[in-house]
């Protein structure tokens, strides 16, 4: 192992989100609180989610959740496809970094954008709403497992698209409809029953339902349930993402 | 002792070119090498091939006897590469990339010491604390030659580090690598340029078609082929009526009074040439001979390397 080469990517993954926050941080809190003052707005008196729990409080852990997985993708994927388009990505693989240990870098920075980023939103959001707080550990445990499933997405992606166009695309036809079909908005018992099946095959509507759960103790599916299904989307993504970098797929030609 | 570079059949396909045709190739530990050859020939190819940027199909690598691919954490360790490319990370400042590099490599503050000489040695001390976008490309190519060097490898190769850098850089260049060379490094150097190959390397490799077509020491190649014959120009008083049938075989260009001949070392000197246009009345005002350089066996090589290449797909069509 080469922990302090792990540490170093790690660090500098950081670092480069870090020196532009204004767009890495800032812009998806701001984003996320439109979406909290516009939905709760229209939708509070429509839409019937759990009892006892205003739309509005319900709608928070979803925005949070969203924003953890977007930016948890969005940290290593845009990383990944400006290194390759730029060239630089070479100084990483001159390296003696294992695959290993580029996965693990990556991943960890991209949790740390997520949860930084779910945070702030979190911070915010609860000024507007009070939002009970049923269990932190559950709380933090979803997260971390979202964005290191997202974050390896993104590494899945960000190793797979050569132009920042097919990228976009990644994002709008497979991150997008999954964060927003997995009950970000609303609670799945509110859909007609063949799309409540539908939803039980996206590992995203676990995620948000197991960390909403660690808001309100309340939840659509059990919450070990989803802790065992999101444990699986990230080992299943974890052995892709290292396959893919251990036989050099689109980067070592 | 295992060589500082031991390549063995490698093969590299990339769909319809074949980039690399099953080179061999052992470079010495210590020694200058120059991997010359046209535009395309498959250097850069085979660089990647060596810094594991690249795979090959069939054939292997090692460097200082770690194959670059089963050991390739050991092979990288030994190996510095400065790429063809002018790329860089613009996020960072020239310290803050050095240091990066070096972190990859797992070494941390004690390296520090070292990246400030290598600021210094590459006259970049002063921009240290600059962003890369701010650099202009003589200094994205010496931050290239630091970011390679940062890990002290053993093993320096550079792809073409004198492409586009003004004629004072380029030399204090050559002398850096000149010391790096003299400290014990086994460089490997690309170039256009053949005079620099000339002046800096010790052994030179001339690739073309991905096909390894001359391989010998900087002097043996000299002497070789074009480096026997020698090149006389002879100014005469007036021009000569009729030149001395003997002479006509060597005769290249005839423009009145001034006479170029061909001469093979073999067959003939210049003492006989020159008595051989006396006894024919000439009279001798200039002499100017030229040796072949570098330059010329290059193009001698790699056109005879395009005629067979030609004849073979003419066979095989
Ligand atoms: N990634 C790649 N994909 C497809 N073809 C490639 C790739 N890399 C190199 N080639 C091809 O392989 C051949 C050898 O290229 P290479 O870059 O090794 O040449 P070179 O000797 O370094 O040339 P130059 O002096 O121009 O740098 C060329 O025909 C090139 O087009
Ligand atoms: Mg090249």
């Amino acid at each position: 192992m080469n922990p302090h080469g792990l540490y170093t990517l790690f660090h500098k993954e950081v670092l480069r989100f870090y020196k532009v926050a204004l767009q890495t941080l800032l812009a998806p809190m701001v984003t996320a609180l439109l979406y909290l003052l516009v939905f709760s707005h229209v939708l509070e008196d429509h839409v019937q989610v759990y009892g006892g729990v205003s739309y509005t409080a319900f709608l928070i852990p979803g925005l949070v959740m969203m924003s953890v997985l977007q930016n948890a993708f969005a940290n290593s994927s845009s990383s990944l496809i400006q290194s390759k388009v730029s060239g630089n990505v070479v100084f990483m693989l001159l390296s003696p970094l294992s695959y290993l240990e580029i996965y693990l870098a990556f991943v960890f920075a991209a949790v740390v954008r997520g949860v930084v980023v779910g945070l702030g939103v979190a911070l915010v959001a609860t000024l507007f709403v009070e939002v009970p707080v049923h269990s932190v550990a559950a709380l933090l445990a979803f997260a971390i497992l979202g964005s290191a499933v997202l974050g390896s997405m993104g590494i899945i992606a960000g190793i797979w698209a050569e132009k920042f166009d097919q990228l976009a695309g990644f994002q709008n036809f497979v991150i997008l409809p999954l964060t927003f079909l997995s009950g970000v908005f609303y609670s799945i018992h509110s859909l007609p029953a063949h799309w409540q099946k539908v939803s039980h095959f996206n590992p995203f509507f676990y995620m948000i339902d197991g960390f909403r759960w660690g808001f309100f103790g309340v939840s659509d599916v059990d919450p070990l349930f989803s802790l065992a299904v999101a444990v699986a989307a990230l080992g299943g993504l974890a052995v892709v993402t290292l396959a893919m970098l251990s036989h050099g797929y689109k980067l070592r030609h | 002792m295992s060589a500082a570079i031991a390549i063995h059949g490698v093969h590299k396909r990339y769909r319809s070119v074949h980039a690399l045709r099953g080179l061999d190739l052992t470079i010495e530990r210590g020694e200058f090498f120059g991997l010359l050859g046209p535009n395309g020939a498959g250097k850069s190819t085979l660089i990647n091939i060596i810094a594991g940027l690249a795979r090959a199909d069939s054939g292997s690598v090692s460097v200082l006897g770690h194959d670059v691919v089963s050991d390739y954490r050991q092979a990288r360790r030994r190996l510095g590469v400065v790429p063809q490319e002018l790329v860089f990370d613009p996020f960072f400042s020239v310290r803050e990339i050095l240091r990066i590099q070096a972190g990859y490599f797992g070494l941390g503050r004690a390296n520090d010491d070292w990246i400030e000489e290598l600021l210094a040695a590459l006259m970049l001390a002063d921009r240290a604390d600059s962003n890369m976008r701010a650099l202009s490309g003589g200094m994205k190519r010496r931050v290239l030659i630091a970011q390679a060097l940062v890990h002290k490898p053993e093993v320096v190769v550079l792809d073409e580090p004198t492409a586009g850098v003004d004629v004072e850089l380029r030399h204090s260049l050559w002398e850096f690598v000149q010391r790096l060379h003299r400290a014990g490094h086994t460089i490997v150097l690309t170039t256009h340029y053949l005079e620099e190959a000339e002046s800096l390397c010790d052994r030179i490799a001339i690739i073309d078609h991905g096909n390894l077509i001359a391989l010998d020491s900087k002097a043996a190649l000299l002497q070789r082929g074009m480096g026997q014959r020698c090149s006389v120009t002879v100014m005469l008083a007036h021009p000569l009526a009729e030149l001395p049938s003997a002479l006509s075989a060597q005769l290249k260009t005839q423009e009145g009074p001034r006479l170029q001949f061909t001469l093979d070392r073999e067959h003939g000197s210049i003492v006989e040439l020159l008595d051989a246009l006396r006894a024919a009345g000439a009279e001798i005002l200039d002499l100017q001979t030229e040796q072949a350089d570098l330059e010329d066996i290059f193009v001698e090589l790699t056109r005879r390397d395009r005629h067979e290449s030609a004849r073979t797909v003419h066979t095989v069509s």
